[in-house]
């Protein structure tokens, strides 16, 4: 396969990869960006989430092939400088939303993409029907639900979303 | 997985000759069925071509009385698009009911019916509203396309381009999802069009989507829940699991037949 060209929190990166690779591994493995986390490894759990081009989806059920050319937004390209954290990354924080943290990158990630699609206004029942594809096992979701609601909200006040570059 | 070569079409023609020439091909659409299959190992390919960056596959247009979509529209594109809430609103709540949003931003229409799981929600879909499915080589009605678990009439060499949905008069979807892996356990799409009436079963069978004549029958009299009270279907040929047993699916059925017929009408 030819070398593997994409964007990754705004860089472009190159590697040379068995076709095989997934984006989660790509994302760990090669650029050692370890806070996309492996959880089940078939695709329900969603501790993988990462952007791309804009879209939540599943970074162990996608080849980095597939990814060519592709803007890739993980958590550690969420913040917006290394002193300050994402409002959603606060919100969670504030609210207490994790307990062993290792579904909470992709809990964010799904978070933000929630509120880029749906908006900043988001009630429990529409955060939890979206969290479908989220799973964790420490909280009882709750307090990760109140961080979203209140995560979308900061980030309606100011706190953008940094993107990908597109 | 085992290990693979990954080709990437840029063209339909392009696909069409690796299907031809490449030992073992199989079609990528979106993945979301087939990576984690070959994650299992429960599937393997020696040859992989990717469908992702063929031109004008994706899309969503209204031509006439026929909605078309391209095969490789993602789910979410369908579950969102004003043009299919308008056209056929019931179309849009199914394809927003599959799997996750992250799955509905990978998953594609072609790739669903080519796949056709015996779960899944698009057969039931195309099933019942009488989609045709077009390939770069013919039409196929949905009535001769699902045959049985994971298959259908699709050739080898054969890649869905399109998918042509005639306009219901009303049409509804009521799936009841499997708790754990949100696969419809049983999903029932019912649709009206002049004095045609179709009921389509996903989920429940053994073979795959099926239509289920005696309600189709009962709700040409009035298309009304009503009119299927009291009204089951054999639990023979229904499959039958931990998560549900025969008896269980059957007489789900008729639950959910009733409530989509609720929905078209409501």
């Amino acid at each position: 396969m030819p070398a593997a060209t994409l964007t990754v929190n705004g860089k472009a990166v190159t590697a040379d990869v068995d076709p095989r690779t997934l984006l989660v591994q790509f994302l760990r493995e090669n650029l050692r960006l370890t806070g996309t986390h492996v959880g089940c490894d078939t695709s329900q759990c969603g501790a993988c989430v990462v952007h791309v081009n804009g879209r939540a989806v599943k970074s162990c059920s996608i080849l980095v092939a597939q990814a060519v050319g592709a803007n890739v937004l993980t958590i550690e390209g969420l913040a917006p400088s290394a002193t300050q954290l994402h409002p959603m990354q606060e919100a969670f924080r504030e609210n207490h939303g994790l307990q062993c943290g290792y579904c909470t990158p992709g809990m964010i990630m799904t978070a933000v993409d929630m509120v880029n699609r749906i908006g900043h206004d988001l009630d429990d029942k529409t955060i939890r029907h979206e969290l479908e594809g989220n799973l964790c096992r420490c909280t009882g979701y709750h307090n990760i639900v109140k961080s979203i609601a209140a995560g979308a909200k900061a980030m309606a006040a100011g706190g953008g979303v940094r993107r990908a570059a597109e | 997985m085992y290990a693979f070569t990954y080709n990437r079409a840029s063209g339909l023609r392009q696909a069409q000759n690796m299907i031809a020439k490449l030992d073992e091909p199989k079609l990528l659409a979106g993945g979301q069925s087939l990576l984690p299959a070959m994650k299992l190992r429960l599937a393997s390919h020696a040859n992989l071509i990717d469908l992702g960056r063929v031109e004008g596959l994706a899309g969503i247009e209204l031509k006439g009385r026929s909605l078309l979509i391209g095969a490789m529209t993602r789910h979410f594109e369908v579950a969102t698009s004003p043009v299919v809430r308008q056209a056929i609103p019931a179309l849009a709540q199914l394809a927003g009911q599959i799997g996750d949003p992250a799955v509905r931003h990978m998953g594609t229409l072609g790739g669903s019916l080519a796949n056709n799981d015996p779960n899944a929600d698009y057969p039931a879909g195309a099933l019942g509203l009488g989609a045709t499915i077009i390939t770069n080589r013919r039409r196929i009605a949905a009535d001769e396309f699902f045959k049985g678990m994971f298959e259908t009439a699709l050739e080898p060499d054969e890649i869905i381009t399109r998918v042509s949905f005639p306009l219901p008069k009303k049409a509804g979807y009521m799936k009841f999802p499997n708790p754990a892996s949100r696969f419809a356990l049983v999903g029932v799409f019912v649709c009206k069009r002049g004095s045609e009436i179709r009921v389509a079963v996903t989920g429940a069978g053994t073979a795959g989507v099926f239509r289920v004549g005696t309600f189709e029958e009962a709700l040409k009299k009035r298309f009304s829940p009503k009119s299927l009270e009291g009204l089951t279907i054999p639990a023979d040929g229904m499959s039958s699991d931990i998560h549900g047993s025969a008896e269980y699916r059957a007489h789900l059925v008729g639950v959910m037949a009733r409530r989509a017929v609720a929905a078209a009408v409501g």
